[in-house]
């Protein structure tokens, strides 16, 4: 990643009316990467992709590509393609005529436009419905045409518009393993926009969390996971616990923080002060559970009951109300060691988590 | 659901009573006349023959159809080139406006059509309003002669179809999906080649529903080409039309109404099979 970003956006704004859709973003993109841009609807990742293809103009700031701005440049001249969300395939044409629209655009030779044609129908597997018409296609296929219509341009960055969003749950996973395939044998940049958290961390190299028209985070899958930077990105991405407390005590890189009324040792990579308000942080797999006649020792804990046993197969959800009033998500794994470990509700039980698990916010 | 029928059952059956009594009778007994003999005293004698078909394909009357169809065509070929700029205006603007400019559209439509050829003529005269505008700011220094000529009939066929024309376009250019439009620019398309490639077939069963529109009027709209062309070459219209106020011939006036009748039903039949061809099943919005 330290080669020079082959996208640049620099104190890009876009504003709709009185909207502001893109509020002075900067963003690096790096050739070969697969960029997602997640968050909720009308964040402004939609118009991030749009701004990148030349649908929509900024207000303010620059784009860079390849060491030119692209202010100014018209859509047609940019070598970026999109997938639209909804696949936007020409219906009065056929199959071969859509993925070949690109080529022909360019000019390109008959025979070259053939060749290319049938190679982007086989590097998404549809080889064999050419001359099909697009609305006699499955959603999965229709998807599959608007991939093609792309990558045949061999564009430097391809853009993809919540491509997955319309399909079902068993053909979006087969299409995360698809487009992670494509991607991998291009070496295409490609910038994925989706408000999925499953999709993004799944399929990314890099994700940036967006809100309101900012970044809020953006860094690899498991960072944007492990350690998210505020509580937008930590509630967004996941789920997630939280418990309010106050940091009562500063040692060398670590901290205690009091959270009702028992201390916790915690990492303190915020350094914050003695005394401060904070929130800690902690995923439900994160978190364990111990039943009360096991507890020993003086461990710190917090006590509650099991509300609910969620049985999901590899796993099992629990819903604690603890003692304090607040409601606690859990998830266990099973342990091949500990089979007579069964959860019932109203047993009395108690949580902690392993020293350097949890987030300080 | 009992309630439901019952009136379905009269607004169906009122509709089939008014098409039998005004559409279906009068037009067997067109058809019946067609066969008929004339007779002196003006009407028909019920004597069998087909006198007035082999009159019919006689070259007077060709030269009649041709001259119609020709005019038909060429007023469908400018309507469409002046409707379908303002169509795609129409889509692109706010809704207020657009709105505005559709109700000044159809205003004209309360007015009888007859009664704005005239008013064409008033604009058109030698002495009219389009003249003495021109004289006044010096652009001219004789009146132009407007009236009576190709470009007045053509001016008033345009004008009077204008509507129908513009109203399928509109609605098949407003169907059309501008991410279309995005997609075609994504994948380096210049605007002429989005318009041909993308607009163009996408917008053409609108194309041909304001076509038929336009020119099954144009063909029997006889009296814009009597009133502003001043009967300078017969058309199928004034032939009908002279056949049974004029020249007395009810059968002949009978047998052209039954021909052209047929090359409308052609010319429609034709517009459905062509538009199923493109669009499968979309055009029952259209029309």
């Amino acid at each position: 990643m330290e080669k020079d970003p082959i996208v640049r956006l620099r104190r890009v704004t876009k504003r709709f009316d009185d909207v502001v859709a893109v509020d002075s973003l900067d963003l690096d993109i790096y050739q070969g990467e697969f960029l997602t841009l997640l968050g909720p609807s009308g964040c402004g990742k939609t118009t991030v992709l749009r701004l990148i293809a030349g649908f929509e103009s900024p207000d303010k700031g620059d784009i860079v590509m390849n060491g030119t701005s692209l202010i100014g440049t018209a859509p047609n001249k940019r070598n970026v393609n999109t997938v639209f969300q909804s696949y936007a395939l020409f219906p009065h044409m056929s199959i071969f005529d859509n993925i070949a629209f690109g080529l022909k655009m360019k000019r390109f030779e008959k025979s070259v436009i053939t060749e290319k044609v049938t190679e982007a129908l086989s590097i998404v597997k549809l080889g064999g419905l050419e001359m099909r018409k697009p609305h006699q296609l499955s959603g999965g296929q229709q998807q599959r045409v608007a991939m093609a219509r792309a990558i045949v341009n061999k564009p430097q960055v391809l853009l993809l518009d919540e491509p997955l969003s319309a399909l079902d749950y068993r053909l979006r996973q087969e299409m995360e393993l698809e487009l992670k395939r494509i991607h991998r044998k291009l070496g295409i940049t490609f910038v994925f926009v989706t408000h999925d958290q499953e999709e993004a961390i799944s399929m990314s190299d890099r994700i940036a969390v967006m809100n309101e028209g900012r970044i809020e985070q953006i860094g690899t899958p498991s960072q944007i996971y492990e350690e998210p930077q505020n509580m937008f990105v930590a509630k967004f991405v996941g789920e997630i616990n939280v418990f309010e407390g106050r940091i009562v005590e500063i040692h060398n890189g670590s901290a205690v923080v009091d959270i009702h009324g028992r201390h916790f040792k915690v990492q303190n990579r915020k350094d914050f002060a003695n005394g401060r308000a904070v929130k800690v942080l902690l995923r439900p797999e994160d978190i364990m559970v111990t039943k009360d006649e096991e507890l020993q020792g003086t461990a710190p804990a917090l006590a509650g009951k099991i509300e609910e046993v969620i049985y999901k197969g590899k796993t099992v959800d629990l819903i604690i109300s603890l003692d304090a009033g607040e409601t606690v998500f859990v998830t266990q794994f099973f342990n091949e060691d500990q089979e007579d470990v069964v959860y019932r509700h109203g047993h009395r039980i108690h949580i902690n988590w392993p020293y350097g698990w949890e987030v300080v916010l | 659901m009992e309630k439901k029928s019952g009136f379905r059952n009269v607004a169906v059956g009122s509709t089939l009573c008014w098409i039998t009594l005004f559409v279906v009778i009068p037009y067997l007994i067109v058809v019946a006349y067609s066969f008929l003999t004339p007779d002196p005293s003006g009407t028909v004698s019920w004597i069998f023959t087909l006198d007035s078909y082999r009159e019919i394909f006689s070259p007077v009357f060709l030269i009649v159809c041709k001259n119609s169809f020709a005019l038909a065509l060429s007023t469908t070929v400018l309507t469409l080139l002046a409707a379908y700029p303002f169509a795609f205006f129409l889509t692109r603007i706010s809704e207020s406006i657009r709105r505005t400019l559709i109700l000044i559209m159809i205003i004209p439509f309360w007015t009888s059509s007859l009664i704005r050829t005239y008013a064409l003529i008033i604009l058109l005269k030698a002495n009219g309003i389009v003249n003495t505008f021109l004289l006044s700011l010096g652009w001219i220094d004789e009146p132009l002669n407007l009236l009576y000529t190709q470009l007045a009939v053509f001016t008033g066929l345009v004008y009077t179809l204008l509507p129908f024309m513009i109203l399928p376009l509109y609605a098949s250019l407003q169907k059309l999906d501008t991410r279309l439009i995005e997609a075609a620019r994504d994948l380096g398309a210049t605007s002429p080649r989005i318009f041909f490639h993308i607009i163009l077939p996408l917008t053409l069963p609108g194309i041909i529903a304001g076509s038929t529109m336009v020119f099954l009027p144009a063909l029997g709209l006889f009296y814009i080409p009597d009133l502003l062309g001043g009967a300078r070459s017969m058309l199928i219209g004034n032939f009908i039309k002279d056949q049974f106020l004029v020249a007395g011939n009810w059968p002949l006036g009978s047998s052209a109404s039954v021909i052209l009748t047929l090359l409308m039903f052609l010319l429609i039949a034709w517009y459905f099979l062509s538009s199923r061809k493109i669009n499968q099943g979309d055009m029952r919005e259209v029309i």
